[in-house]
């Protein structure tokens, strides 16, 4: 069995990212876009630990940079969540198409 | 020096002190009244001004991920002080509010994020601190708890913010994947337009562009800055714009300047349509909030093509163009923040008989929008002028002739709210107002930095000679 190269990875990514961006769009409900979001960080962590791996393995900067991604994803997640919940008390619905007071 | 990590992170510092400041004096046992915590942290909003004219020290920290140079801290000074003038505008309105200490506690440490991020020599410094600038301003979109709008407008500005993060992180991520490394001195060194750098570049580029609001990523612009309280709309359309601009133009000239030629293509399709479809929305909008929203998109219009010259005389115009829009637009939401404070009312028809109720306001946002709009004595034209004449120098005339019918279409939306204040009749005019000092003093500087900083010509000398020091 052949080991897996950096292309299987690569090509897991960009799935993911795709899949990420295409839930942000198609997706109404505002906690399920937040989960989007993860999926498109997380695609830029897989890259940057593979490309650390697979190309540059003399220094960790990708994976340091990988651990800063995830502890900045969860700060965003933290206050997200604390503007949904606000959102929630004063519309009671946390659907996107509940929340469009202001247009054009 | 051994302390030479305090006297280059001055400004840095000086900040994250003032911030925790605010902290002690909020979780403190003595309690304070909101008047004297505006007047305690106005104060120290000064010092920390002032302070910013004694920083002078050069240098790299961090194993060079943190830069300071003469320009950069102009950059920082420029911040600050519309820091200042927006903490004093929104006097009346922090007054009442129960959450006056967290809203500066947040408002700095987006600032220091700011900072950082005009500081920064390295992509994972760049995401660092474009996120620790960006996720406070959220949380102050929302500050209004009860308003439904503000809430809106936060959630709508979280998930674009993060979303251009996230394709900001891709293009970087690819960059690394190509190079090997983050910082930006080797970069720019082997930065060539091979397929996979030239895409990782177009994701930087576009999440640039989201922070900037320019036009194919604009969308969140107008209806944050009409849900936010206006305090916060100020702080977004001036302070948070102008630093993406500083660290966009270290970005193009300084980091990917062998591509540049790539990049002079997307900055020409971006400004024209930045300029035309903010221009046209401006026109049709009420919201005076709204209104500016689309009116700062078309000036990051007229920025992209000034930085699209590529020179030292760019980067001082749209150094100099940040400047006077500082002035010129804090003057205008300095009084859309206390008529809306103190009335309600933000619409262009409430507008109306303005003038003869508020004379002196009246002339003081009609200053601001002629500077907005470019008209001569004012600093404004001088803005434009400079930012067009680098543009200029690419020898595009197609550019030029689009800014300049531009200009025209906005003197039409422009006026339009000046006709309303100075001519049309109103049965109920807004009431007569009055200011406090401090938001009187945040005027008189404005208009004053309006009308000097076009005619004395030192300001622009000044910043075309710490420019060629870069």
């Amino acid at each position: 069995m052949s080991p897996i190269s950096l292309n299987h990875i690569l090509f897991i990514s960009t799935a993911l990212f795709f899949i990420g961006m295409y839930g942000l769009f198609t997706r109404r409900n505002m906690i399920t876009m937040l989960m989007a979001i993860e999926l498109i960080l997380n695609s830029v962590n897989i890259n940057f630990v593979a490309f650390n791996k697979y190309l540059w393995p003399g220094n960790l900067d990708g994976v340091f940079f990988s651990i800063f991604i995830i502890a900045i994803a969860a700060a965003e997640a933290a206050v997200a969540i604390a503007i949904i919940i606000n959102i929630y008390r004063n519309h009671n619905s946390i659907d996107v198409a509940d929340t469009e007071e202001m247009k054009y | 020096m051994p302390f030479s990590f305090l006297s280059i992170m001055q400004f840095e510092w000086s900040a994250l002190i003032l911030l925790f400041i605010v902290l002690f004096l909020r979780i403190g046992k003595k309690v304070i009244s909101n008047t004297s915590l505006l007047y305690i942290v106005n104060g120290l909003l000064l010092i920390n001004f002032i302070s910013g004219f004694f920083a002078h020290e050069d240098g790299t920290l961090f194993g060079t991920m943190f830069v300071s140079d003469s320009l950069i801290r102009f950059e920082k000074s420029l911040l600050n002080l519309g820091v200042l003038i927006i903490s004093l505008q929104s006097f009346h309105w922090l007054s009442k509010h129960h959450h006056a200490s967290e809203f500066y506690m947040i408002l700095l440490s987006s600032l220091t994020g700011m900072f950082f991020m005009l500081s920064s020599n390295n992509l994972f410094m760049l995401y660092l601190s474009l996120e620790l600038s960006a996720i406070p301003l959220a949380a102050l979109a929302n500050f209004d708890l009860q308003k439904r709008v503000s809430g809106e407008a936060a959630i709508k500005y979280i998930i674009s913010s993060a979303f251009s993060s996230g394709i900001l992180l891709m293009g970087i991520s690819l960059i690394y994947g190509a190079l090997g490394t983050l910082s930006f001195d080797a970069i720019s060194l082997n930065m060539t337009g091979e397929p996979l750098l030239l895409f990782g570049f177009i994701c930087l580029f576009a999440g640039f562009a989201f922070k900037l609001s320019a036009v194919p990523f604009h969308l969140w612009t107008a209806d944050v800055y009409e849900g936010a309280p206006v305090a916060v709309t100020s702080y977004l359309s001036v302070i948070s714009k102008g630093a993406m601009v500083f660290v966009f133009i270290t970005a193009l000239f300084r980091v990917f300047a062998n591509v540049a030629e790539s990049w002079y293509q997307m900055l020409f399709v971006i400004s024209i349509a930045t300029m035309i479809i903010g221009n046209l929305f401006a026109i049709r909008q009420q919201n005076l909030k709204r209104f500016l929203a689309f009116s700062s998109i078309a000036q990051v219009g007229f920025i992209l093509i000034g930085i699209s010259g590529h020179s030292d005389a760019a980067v001082a115009s749209a150094v100099y163009f940040i400047m006077v829009y500082i002035f010129s637009n804090l003057a205008a939401f300095g009084i859309i923040s206390l008529v809306s404070d103190v009335t309600g009312k933000e619409n262009i028809d409430d507008y109306k008989g303005f003038y003869s109720t508020n004379p002196l306001l009246a002339w003081v946002l009609t200053i601001a929008l002629f500077s907005l709009a470019g008209i001569p004595p004012t600093a404004g034209f001088f803005g434009k002028f400079f930012l067009l004449m680098s543009g200029a120098a690419a020898d595009n005339n197609t550019l030029i002739i689009i800014a300049a019918l531009n200009m025209i279409v906005s003197l039409y939306y422009y006026l339009r709210v000046v006709k309303a204040m100075f001519m049309d009749s109103n049965a109920q005019p807004i009431e007569k107002l009055k200011p406090g000092w401090m938001p009187v003093t945040a005027y008189i500087v404005c208009t004053a930095g309006i009308l000097l900083s076009g005619i004395i010509g030192g300001a622009f000398e000044y910043i075309i000679s710490i420019v060629s020091t870069h």
